[in-house]
């Protein structure tokens, strides 16, 4: 017992674990090595990772820098890692970023929005009528098969230049997804839990609302990092073909003047936003979804 | 008090055929009876439970039940069904309050009642738990106390506690006969392939034919006395004799499936 606790402080490292151990008594010990067994190598096993991955970024960085300090790159086409940096703090202070970057999430969020509001509530009528989903089966499988690209100067013809346009194609993205989640999840609803609540007295509304609207919320949650990413995908694309503000825009100004720099300070911000927001979206599903064992 | 008369039931089989799984069973459960069915695997006794349910309609035959004939789900009874059936997205309390509040009762109120109830089947301290975080017996008795709240009359259980091990069994099997010994007017209709959990449990047990055409073969009164005390009865000459008996005309039946289920 003693020997494993002693093991454990050393393996784990860290402010609180010597905090917790140094506190002394017995049932202390026993408690630190007990949350040891079960928690702790998770959370080593987390920052090895974490570790792991700001070396990897770092050598990249370093590579790519050496490389043209060394004139194996030219700066002209791939810019370096300072003047990128140097690039993005520019933005930072003049403002440049938080307004192009405010467009572009919000036209992600109402697209997401939008999206699953149409999404969840035509699979849920289509997974609960099948004569509806007979119908239009072959309707849904050739608008889905319509290139989104494609669609981007329709939606600038038929919405403008402004965050309309922008919002429509990310609904086209997020709409399939969250279409297809609902569908499959009302109808893979388990037959006994339905049998279960019709026969403790449900009618069919409390049914909807009990059993077929949470089967149907889990697939939806589980589908929303894809949701989400489709959802900035959308935005940006629109903006990079035909916009006057938002991230997409702030790219396709660089690569106009072939301003590598630009190109590559913008995609590396769009990058962080898409890290941080799958980031939030995880703990969400974690919350969402917290009765899973 | 519930009836069937003459209830038969046929299904399509995928080559057009039908397949008459019941054959004009008609069989007659009296208010406060604890009754077993049991047969052979395949033989119809879920089937013949879902329809005395309203969840399957007979092919012919009529249910009847308190006095009328059944039409729809039998909202005078509760059923206990051998999978899992709890809602994974409620916690424990929800699910035990769930019929009550589907029921219009507030759900503060059947928050109070749902405790009550979990903790006289020994889960008060689960009440906030989710129930994939629960063995398999505790999810049994919160299905059982799910069930009990709404106090109907009629009680159908299929193979209820037939995934659990040897020893939850038991416990579960006692804790209902203590929850019927409680309450002796509620008719309990309890379908397994075990006929010792039967002859256990039970005052009557019905014997079921191999299927297809499944039919009443044999209705065996039960003399044990109660209450029961399921730790020592198997081992007692009167349970024994009455399994002896039993059994006899059991097994023709199950040899009798073997032989189609290799034929």
């Amino acid at each position: 017992m003693a020997r494993r606790s002693w093991f454990d402080r050393l393996t784990t490292s860290g402010a609180t674990s010597t905090a917790r151990s140094t506190s002394g008594a017995a049932a202390s010990a026993r408690s630190t090595s007990r949350a040891a067994a079960s928690a702790r190598p998770e959370l080593v096993e987390g920052r090895v990772v974490f570790a792991w991955q700001i070396a990897f970024l770092v050598a990249v960085l370093v590579a790519w820098q050496a490389g043209v300090a060394f004139k194996l790159l030219d700066p002209f086409f791939v810019s370096r890692p300072t003047d990128i940096g140097r690039r993005m703090a520019m933005w930072i202070v003049d403002g440049t970023l938080v307004r192009h970057l405010f467009v572009t999430i919000e036209e992600s969020l109402l697209g997401l929005l939008i999206g699953a509001v149409l999404g969840i509530g035509s699979g849920f009528v289509l997974a609960r009528w099948p004569m509806t989903a007979r119908v239009f089966d072959p309707f849904i499988k050739m608008l889905n098969a319509v290139p989104r690209v494609v669609l981007a100067p329709l939606f600038l013809l038929w919405f403008g230049l402004g965050i309309w346009s922008k919002v429509a194609l990310a609904v086209t993205l997020v709409f399939f997804v969250m279409f297809f989640s609902t569908y499959e999840g009302v109808r893979n609803a388990d037959p006994v839990l339905v049998d279960n609540v019709r026969m403790l007295g449900a009618t069919e509304r409390q049914l909807v609302r009990h059993v077929l609207v949470p089967s149907a919320l889990t697939w939806i949650f589980s589908s929303l990092q894809t949701s989400l990413g489709f959802a900035m995908v959308g935005a940006v694309v629109g903006e990079y073909l035909g916009a006057t503000h938002g991230l997409g825009y702030v790219i396709a100004q660089a690569e106009g003047t072939f301003d590598t720099t630009g190109v590559f300070a913008g995609m590396t911000v769009l990058g962080i936003v898409v890290v941080f927001v799958s980031l939030g979206v995880s703990r969400l599903e974690r919350w969402l979804l917290r009765w899973k064992a | 008090m519930l009836e069937l008369e003459r209830v038969s039931r046929e299904f399509a089989l995928p080559d057009g055929r039908r397949y008459i799984a019941l054959r004009e069973i008609s069989l007659s459960i009296a208010a406060g009876a604890f009754v077993a069915i049991v047969g052979p695997s395949g033989c119809g006794k879920s089937t013949l439970l879902n329809i005395a349910a309203g969840l399957l309609e007979p092919t012919s035959g009529a249910v009847r039940v308190g006095g009328g004939p059944l039409t729809g789900l039998n909202r005078h009874a509760t059923y206990m069904f051998q999978q899992d059936p709890l809602l994974p997205w409620k916690t424990v309390r929800e699910n035990v309050a769930l019929g009550p509040v589907l029921a219009g009762v507030s759900q503060a109120d059947a928050n109070q009642r749902a405790d009550t109830w979990l903790a006289r089947v020994g889960l008060g301290p689960f009440a906030d738990h989710y129930p994939l975080r629960l063995s398999g017996g505790m999810r049994k008795r919160v299905a059982m106390a799910q069930n009990w709240i709404l106090d109907r009359d009629i009680v159908l259980m299929d193979e209820p506690f037939s995934a659990l091990d040897v020893h939850t069994r038991q416990r579960m099997e006692t804790e209902l006969l203590s929850l019927c010994d409680v309450d002796a007017r509620k008719t309990v209709v309890f379908v397994t392939h075990d006929l010792e959990e039967a002859i256990a449990l039970a005052d009557e047990v019905v014997v079921l034919s191999a299927g297809p055409e499944a039919r009443v073969v044999a209705r065996h009164p039960v003399t044990l006395a109660r209450p029961r005390d399921l730790m020592e009865l198997r081992t007692t000459t009167e349970f024994i004799e009455l399994y002896r008996s039993m059994w006899a005309v059991l097994r023709d039946e199950v040899m009798k499936s073997q032989r189609t289920a290799r034929g």
